[in-house]
């Protein structure tokens, strides 16, 4: 098990920017904003796609315009594609993902206490993990189904088991992570190893579960989608290959931009959840 | 009645120390701390003051000798032993006033009564009003008197503190004597103050003890009463200057230098 993990999750977008040594010189303009810069860059890359399916570099059967794939998101709205309204098929990938994200979070939790606090769990848990983390969840996906089924149960199985192991590892780093301090405190006012757990340790590991959330969080969707692709009566993933089927391309762009979307979604909301109740993970 | 580090021998195994020859973090020391004593521990860094205080709070056990509360024999952390570190070890993830709360609640008192009693204690260590602060809201001094609160809210009968006022600068530091010296008078406790302060260990100690090392053991223990004068009334600029104080502070910084010179 990696201790260095935590360290390692951060992404380099993330990291505070290094202040210039020397103090810069009196300018007459204010520094343009990085947010300016980012969404200048996206206008030039969509004005070049427009500009491609305008001219007719590439034909509208491989690349429909914007406005083409805006309409294709109006239709499957409206009317549905594949049986099912875009509505449906964003609830069904959804409700699979956050099932997933339920399940993971209520073994993996207690299997990543059991593994930073006893030797045995330890043992126990430790391998499992490790041979789980680096296997692409795909090429279990099979197997699974030969188990459990096309159904719902084993998509939400192959899902859960690709976001365990960083929620295992988050939380196993987390209660490690625990003030020596804090504890010792905790125990010199009288607090059980019991009380120390939960008052001290759990509280210590929220910020790093929350990290490990958001990372399950990107593998469980990028999983969810390609099993999808495989089979399910509904999903985006499901969306996207039938309108592949059928050459349908502004659909599967469509699709992807939904895909998209929710994603950064995602990671929106955990970073709001993550200021409103560990405010203090980067202050102290 | 003590809180009693009778012949302590702390060592740790070669295996972990990486050297045979290594001597032992304390060697054969011993230390009654009374209640309503205030015993201050000076010493260099690597005396083992530290590992004193670990020892006395049950934070690590003895390798010889025992650690005994009122006869009975210490077998970890206590309540009726709290602890006030260097680096406050509150609680980020609750307000100030759960801080305090937290150890009433170890006690099994009823959610109003912690509240109303947090905050009386809050308001005893100065803070009144601050209870719905933050922790990262709070000055270091703040944060300091927090944690004191939080140690008297175990109703502890021996309050053992790890260099409280280190992180402090100069001025908070020294309004933070005069608040110790008030805390010890109300609380009746008896102190165990880690400092690497001379000044600070004589103006608020009944004793100073100096310690020596390493083997850590103790090379003096001086009476003294510039807290009890300051308590009464004196005040704080006079007692440093009057010539007894100046005397008492030379001649335990000589000891300690002359002490280093001879280990060098």
């Amino acid at each position: 098990m990696s201790r260095t993990t935590a360290t390692v999750l951060v992404s380099p977008t993330e990291a505070a920017e290094v202040p210039p040594v020397t103090a810069a010189p009196a300018r007459r303009r204010p520094p343009l904003p990085v947010a300016a810069i980012s969404a200048a860059t996206l206008s030039i890359l969509v004005g070049l796609w427009s500009l491609a399916a305008w001219a007719g570099w590439v034909s509208s059967v491989f690349l429909p315009s914007p406005l083409a794939v805006l309409e294709a998101l109006d239709l499957a709205a409206r009317s549905g594609f594949a049986d099912a309204s875009l509505l449906q098929h964003t609830l069904a990938s959804l409700s699979r993902v956050f099932g997933a994200l339920l399940a993971a979070l209520l073994v993996g939790v207690p299997i990543g206490i059991a593994i930073a606090t006893s030797r045995i769990g330890r043992g126990i848990f430790d391998p499992i993990v490790e041979v789980l983390r680096p296997l692409p969840p795909l090429a279990y996906l099979p197997l699974v189904i030969i188990w459990f089924g096309i159904g719902e149960a084993s998509k939400i199985l192959v899902i859960g088991l690709a976001m365990g192991p960083p929620i295992i590892i988050a939380t196993a780093a987390g209660v490690r992570s625990a003030s020596t301090d804090r504890i010792r405190a905790a125990r010199s006012l009288g607090a059980s190893p019991r009380d120390v757990l939960r008052f001290v340790v759990m509280p210590s590991a929220v910020p790093s579960i929350l990290t490990g959330v958001r990372i399950a969080l990107g593998a469980g969707w990028s999983t969810l989608i390609a099993a999808e692709l495989i089979a399910a009566p509904r999903g985006l993933g499901t969306m996207i290959q039938a309108a592949a089927g059928f050459l349908a391309t502004d659909i599967v762009i469509a699709g992807i931009v939904v895909i998209a979307a929710i994603a950064i979604l995602f990671e929106a909301a955990l970073r709001r959840l993550e200021r409103r109740f560990v405010p203090w993970a980067t202050r102290l | 009645m003590s809180l009693h580090l009778d012949g302590v021998t702390l060592a740790y195994p070669p295996a972990r120390s990486g050297r045979r020859d290594e001597p032992p973090v304390l060697r054969d020391l011993s230390l009654a701390i009374e209640p309503g004593a205030f015993v201050s521990v000076i010493g260099r860094s690597g005396s083992g003051k530290t590992s004193l205080l670990n020892l006395a709070a049950g934070f690590v056990a003895p390798s010889g000798g025992s650690v005994r509360v009122d006869g009975e024999r210490v077998e970890g952390p206590g309540a009726e032993r709290a602890v006030v570190f260097q680096d406050d070890a509150l609680f980020p993830w609750a307000s100030a006033r759960d801080n305090v709360a937290f150890a009433l609640r170890l006690r099994g008192l009823p959610g109003a009564e912690r509240r109303t009693r947090a905050e009386a204690l809050l308001a005893s260590v100065g803070l009144a009003g601050a209870g719905d602060k933050a922790i990262w809201e709070l000055s270091g001094g703040m944060r300091q008197r927090v944690g004191i609160a939080r140690a008297l809210a175990a109703e502890p009968r021996y309050l053992l503190m790890d260099e409280p006022l280190g992180a402090l600068d100069a001025m908070t530091r020294e309004r933070m004597h005069e608040f110790l010296l008030g805390i010890w008078q109300r609380s009746g406790a008896g102190i165990l103050l880690i400092t690497h302060g001379i000044e600070e260990a004589l103006f608020l100690g009944t004793r100073v003890v100096v310690l020596a090392g390493r083997p850590g053991r103790i090379i003096a223990d001086m009476p003294a009463s510039y807290g009890r004068r300051f308590l009464r009334g004196e005040p704080a600029r006079a007692i440093r200057a009057d010539p007894a104080f100046v005397a008492d502070r030379n001649a335990l910084a000589d000891m300690i230098h002359d002490e280093a010179e001879r280990a060098a």
